[in-house]
């Protein structure tokens, strides 16, 4: 490779712009749902302040891809590598919004709520950490294998919402009191599965990237 | 090559007289080209069909033959000393490479424009009438019509209607390039070849001969040798990419320009080399 270097580094830039964003979007989940079982509002604070400069990092990723289209016109992959930075920046972005979305319910449940979060919610976020690990990763190596394996792990979390949810509902009917509390628990499993669609994406955008077709695996 | 992935591949001279997706005819059939100039082998077994009523783009790196396919298919390559070539060219099935084939036919049917807009030191309306005044048309009547067809085909009328006997170097070097193409349609050809027809224009002329294209494919074949890709990607139906001589690859241009099948295409048209 002689030519377009400069443009070489300024593509590897973005991807290094997204990496990072996906890394705090990461540690985003982790302390909301630490703040959820921890009943921490001031970590839950500190989660949705943190969402702010998140969105900041999306909104300068897709200035410099939409900048970068304008000054190097790229074509084939290339021009797929910056649609496809724009689409998964906006993943990472509304991910960022379903741990923000936890730290509210946090705060909605205040600090004496009395209530035991479900178990289950913690092992979702486990996988959804994971499951942006390997977005991360397939990302980074523009790996279709470690792609796919997105939609299986979303597969799981969805089968572990649906159990959540029922249980909560059960739950309803003996404790119609904490009928409020109890529905905060299950917009919290709610937005876990949200996010875990949203990584989902990400592994569509980068088999659209290697591939250059669309792929749907949220289905 | 990339053999399974070419659609080149899927194309075979036998029968593929029609354009399998659009019906339409085959003007230039190009089976195992080759072309020596003197020992440099300059274009390499070419396998190449050209449609009618499409634009076909050529593009590739400088030296990679393209322009030499260009004047082979009118013959013009034959002008070059030392030139040889083996295989077949044929243009509406009849074979142009053949000793018996007259290369007046050709001149009569394939028109060309050229990197610089070469008119000639004449007025605007001698410009156009000099083909068909070659062609032995006299009458100051059907001249007329043709001058004003021909300049109208070529979305430039309005612009010299009331200045036909001004000489053609007082026009711009876009309007001159348009003149040329109205020269071209004055002999009312099938093929229209252009080689680079833009570079020597500003950002606005060249916008103005680019829907020109547009508006004139629906009448004619055009082959344009262009090294802006973004160009190709814009105005063409079919790209052909060529390297060091070869056909590397020949696609729809949406298919080229988005998802090329050979690495050295997508090195191409991404800017990594040429």
């Amino acid at each position: 490779m002689v030519a377009r270097e400069q443009f070489q580094i300024e593509l590897d830039k973005v991807k290094a712009m997204i990496i990072e964003l996906a890394r705090g979007t990461e540690s985003l989940l982790r302390d909301a749902v630490k703040a959820l079982y921890t009943a921490d509002i001031e970590l839950a604070k500190q989660v949705i302040a943190y969402d702010k400069e998140l969105d900041k990092r999306d909104f300068e990723i897709n200035e410099a891809a939409v900048l970068l289209i304008a000054k190097q016109q790229p074509v084939a992959s290339d021009l797929r590598r910056l649609i496809v930075a724009i689409r998964i920046s906006s993943d990472l972005e509304r991910m960022g919004d379903n741990a923000k979305n936890i730290a509210k319910s946090t705060i909605h449940l205040g600090e004496k709520h009395g209530i035991q979060i479900h178990g289950a919610i913690e092992d979702m976020k486990d996988i959804a950490i994971r499951m942006i690990d390997l977005s991360v990763k397939a990302y980074e190596n523009e790996d279709i294998t470690l792609a796919r394996k997105l939609a299986e792990l979303d597969d799981l979390v969805d089968g572990m919402y649906s159990t959540v949810l029922r249980e909560l509902l059960e739950e309803t009917a003996t404790n119609p009191e904490k009928i409020q509390h109890i529905m905060q628990m299950a917009f919290s499993g709610r937005y876990i599965e949200r996010f875990g669609d949203h990584a989902t994406n990400i592994g569509e955008n980068i088999m659209y990237l290697v591939k250059g077709e669309s792929f749907d695996l949220n289905e | 090559m990339d053999k399974e992935s070419s659609s080149l591949n899927q194309y075979s001279s036998a029968n593929a007289f029609k354009n399998a997706d659009t019906g339409n005819n085959i003007v230039y059939d190009t089976q195992d080209l080759n072309l020596w100039y003197g020992q440099t082998h300059a274009l390499k077994n070419i396998i190449l069909p050209i449609y009618e009523q499409e634009v076909t783009a050529i593009i590739g790196p400088s030296g990679c033959g393209k322009s030499t396919y260009l004047k082979t298919l009118n013959r013009m390559v034959e002008l070059v000393p030392g030139v040889r070539t083996s295989g077949t060219i044929k243009y509406r099935n009849k074979d142009i490479l053949d000793k018996s084939f007259k290369v007046e036919e050709l001149r009569t049917k394939v028109g060309m424009v050229f990197q610089k807009p070469n008119p000639f030191p004449k007025s605007i309306y001698d410009n156009i009438a000099y083909g068909p005044r070659i062609h032995g048309i006299r009458n100051k009547k059907v001249l007329d019509q043709i001058v004003e067809k021909s300049l109208r085909g070529a979305y430039i009328w309005d612009e010299v209607k009331d200045r036909l006997k001004e000489n053609a170097y007082s026009l711009s070097g876009g309007q001159q390039q348009r003149i040329c193409i109205a020269r071209c349609l004055a002999i009312e050809p099938d093929v229209i070849l252009m080689d680079e027809p833009t570079s020597a224009l500003d950002p606005k002329s060249t916008l103005k001969v680019e829907e020109l294209i547009e508006k004139l494919k629906k009448d004619y074949s055009i082959i344009i040798v262009t090294h802006n890709m973004q160009q190709a990607a814009r105005i063409s139906d079919k790209t052909a990419f060529f390297l060091n001589g070869e056909v590397i690859e020949y696609a729809d241009t949406n298919f080229l320009f988005s998802t090329p099948k050979d690495k050295r295409t997508e090195d191409y048209i991404t800017g990594r080399f040429g």
